[in-house]
């Protein structure tokens, strides 16, 4: 066993763990943050996403161990508990629809608050190449990107989700930035 | 799925980790960022018996200007290297391929030196390490040594390190004021190139002066295409001018058959890539 500390989500947790223990699991199973789910279990999905010392990375491919000292952000932590207000990009995601069965969502927010965070004005292939490390298999991504522009503040972006939700190949105009 | 249980230790220095690499020998095994090992042992593909993780030694990362050459930390995290000034301004090669290497949170965790130290023969790195010349230093319990991007790529996921020496940097000759372009051919987003070609060019005027060529998963290691490079000196940089010199791309190789594509498709792609990567390197139309 090895004894870790780090900050998660604001509080500091010690525990502890196996040195085999994903981070993922770490968060799971022992602080009980379910939030973030653990989608392929290899790497490829990105359901997984959490910020690490505000960077994002995939906490199945993390270990526990490796966070000890560290700071970690989940899905859970974005939220500002204390006006009980959402984040911009959960706000965004709502607001698009950028979701159907809705199990990539805690990935597809952490790692869009990254970009955004890199990247506050991405055009639309920016958006696209920043979340390509995360798989949706319900939306064909179209909502999720336009909750990405709208989070971003671009204009236009959040009346055209009603058009986009049934329209499979966005027309151009829906596109252009 | 989770991986076999083992030991770790997170050393703080690299004496520190060569001993303990020297103390428990085969049946330990370097993570690095861990993007590739970690699937591998949840995989349990691999059960070592201890982990040593290279990620508290703060020597190993980051980037510096060495005269003639830059130097690179091997625990210098993709992301960085992709946004680094001195990496982009004298080893533009090295940021092109970096810039689409797997995905942002795969490039955050992975490092250079453990993605080069990995070896895949499709990973991104290794063809521009070997187009610039680049040099590897390996530390040992008997010190560093150096060597050539040549002779570090011996085989499929085998590199000159040895079992007790770890990578701690590389150092890639300064190409500034060449042009460069990674072009990587794949079938979905974030996948390994089923081929990719490397390619910097030195330009005068509208002549390639000298190329620099690497090829990306078409044999065993990654390859530098040495006879293309040749054949691209003193050509303009037009489709005519470089067609028959990307035609050499695949002479020699020994490119492998897989669900992907079989040798001959591999070989085809390395020629019409190589045209494209050069094309697109020297800033010319028709790429």
């Amino acid at each position: 066993m090895a004894r870790i500390t780090l900050k998660v989500d604001g509080s500091t947790v010690s525990d502890d763990v196996e040195p085999r223990m994903l981070l993922v699991q770490y968060l799971r199973e022992k602080l009980g943050k379910t939030g973030t789910v653990i989608g392929c279990d290899t790497s490829n999905c990105g359901a997984c996403t959490v910020h690490l010392d505000g960077t994002s990375v995939k906490s199945c491919n993390v270990l526990a161990v490796q966070a000890d000292g560290r700071e970690v952000t989940t899905i859970e932590g974005l939220a500002d508990t204390v006006d009980d207000e959402l984040h911009p990009v959960q706000e965004a995601f709502r607001e698009c629809r950028g979701l159907q069965c809705g199990f990539c969502t805690p990935g597809m927010i952490m790692q869009s608050v990254d970009l955004l965070k890199d990247n506050p004005d991405p055009s639309e292939e920016e958006i696209r190449l920043g979340l390509e490390g995360n798989l949706c298999r319900c939306t064909g991504y179209h909502n999720i990107v336009k909750a990405v522009q709208q989070a971003a503040g671009q204009s236009g972006a959040a009346g055209r989700h009603r058009a986009g939700a049934t329209t499979a190949g966005a027309p151009a105009e829906e596109v252009a930035e | 799925m989770i991986p076999a249980a083992f030991d770790y230790v997170a050393p703080t220095s690299v004496e520190d980790a060569v001993a303990a690499l020297a103390q428990h020998g085969d049946e330990a095994k370097i993570i690095a960022g861990g993007q590739s090992l970690l699937p591998v042992l949840r995989m349990r593909l691999n059960a070592p018996e201890m982990v040593i993780d290279l990620g508290r030694i703060d020597t190993l990362r980051g980037v510096r200007d060495d005269g003639d050459a830059i130097v690179i930390g091997a625990m210098t995290p993709h992301s960085v290297v992709g946004s680094d000034p001195l990496v982009a301004q004298h080893a533009g090669l090295v940021a092109a391929a970096v810039e689409h290497l797997a995905d942002a949170q795969v490039r955050h965790r992975g490092t250079f030196g453990g993605a080069l130290a990995h070896a895949d023969p499709a990973g991104d790195l290794g063809a521009p390490a070997r187009a610039l010349g680049a040099e590897f230093a390996i530390a040992g319990s008997g010190g560093t040594r150096t060597v050539s991007a040549d002779d570090f790529f011996v085989d499929l996921f085998e590199t000159a390190i040895g079992e007790d020496e770890i990578l701690t940097e590389v150092r890639i000759p300064k190409h500034t004021g060449w042009g460069s372009h990674y072009e990587k051919f794949v079938r979905v987003a974030h996948q390994w190139p089923i081929v990719a070609v490397a390619a910097s060019v030195r330009m005068e005027g509208g002549t390639i002066a000298e190329a620099r060529v690497g090829l990306t998963n078409m044999g065993s290691t990654p390859l530098r295409a040495r006879q293309v490079e040749d054949a691209l000196a003193g050509q303009p940089a037009t489709p005519d001018g470089v067609r028959a010199a990307a035609e050499l791309a695949a002479d020699g190789t020994e490119p492998p058959s897989d669900l992907n594509g079989d040798a001959g498709y591999r070989r085809h792609l390395a020629r019409v890539l190589t045209r494209r990567a050069v094309l697109a390197a020297a800033g010319a139309d028709g790429a």
